[in-house]
């Protein structure tokens, strides 16, 4: 089991949340200027690393609110 | 047109004899038809995160930053309709979609820790507390008051979890 720090609600268990997967990625400006080959890298290619990796949660059984931390993949802790 | 009122029948009805049988460690009785609204506001400081506050017989609800559900008695709809109207809210009317449980006694606690994985122990979860948490695997909204605990929970999962009270409340080990 996981504790994750919600912004507005605190620490909860991880069954209150949903993975939104890698933060930061932009929308393409002009998604129509794109080829395939781009919008199947917006769409599906993130980054994998093995220690911090900052990514979305939203506290879907709580405050419903999404938001940002750093999780280390490895020991779960959260950094930020 | 107006609804006859005698014809309602509330989500629990059928469980409330039930329900009414518990005493000791805990008491259970669904209170059920209050007025629920749904406010959405971005300019609000009352209540704080995870609290409520109380003004006569209407509560009010920290669901989210911009979001709190008012509470009142049966019937009182319209008054808190109009009263929470305003050029900047949304405000939606969604009585229908949970009715309450009040839990007291003292197995109260250890009741809930059998099937929630926040901490209410009073330290941390005191008078006036909220959360939007799951129970039971339930989505509920917790209200810790003055006397015991207020459960607002979907219609459609009342059954269950009254099903789920039943069948855990012989186990606890407070007030036997
Ligand atoms: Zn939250």
């Amino acid at each position: 089991m996981m504790l994750i720090p919600c912004p507005w609600c605190g620490p909860r268990d991880e069954s209150e949340f949903h993975y939104g997967g890698q933060a930061g990625v932009a929308y393409p400006a002009d998604p129509a200027a794109l080829s395939d080959a781009e919008w199947a890298r917006y769409l599906f290619f993130r980054d994998n690393p093995k220690g911090p990796f900052r990514e979305r949660w939203s506290h879907s059984a709580g405050c419903r609110r999404w938001f940002s931390l750093v999780r280390d993949t490895v020991t779960n802790e959260v950094l930020s | 047109m107006t609804a006859d009122r005698n014809l309602r029948r509330s989500p629990l009805h059928g469980v409330r004899d039930r329900l009414a049988t518990l005493s000791g460690a805990i008491t259970v009785a669904e209170v059920p038809f209050l007025a629920q609204i749904n406010l959405r506001i971005t300019r609000r400081s009352e209540p704080r995160p995870g609290g409520s506050t109380s003004d006569g017989d209407v509560d009010v609800l920290w669901l989210g930053p911009d979001e709190f559900l008012v509470v009142g008695p049966p019937g009182s709809e319209q008054r808190l309709i109009s009263a929470y109207s305003g050029p900047e809210a949304s405000v939606v009317d969604v009585s229908a979609q949970r009715t309450a449980l009040d839990l007291d006694g003292p197995g109260v606690r250890e009741l809930l820790a059998f099937g929630c994985s926040i901490d209410l122990h009073p330290r941390v979860f005191a008078v006036g507390d909220c959360a939007q948490t799951v129970l039971a695997h339930t989505p509920v909204v917790l209200q810790r008051r003055m006397s015991g605990f207020r459960v607002l929970v979907r219609s459609s999962f009342a059954a269950h979890l009254a099903a789920w009270i039943l069948d855990a409340s012989p186990d606890l080990t407070a007030g036997h």
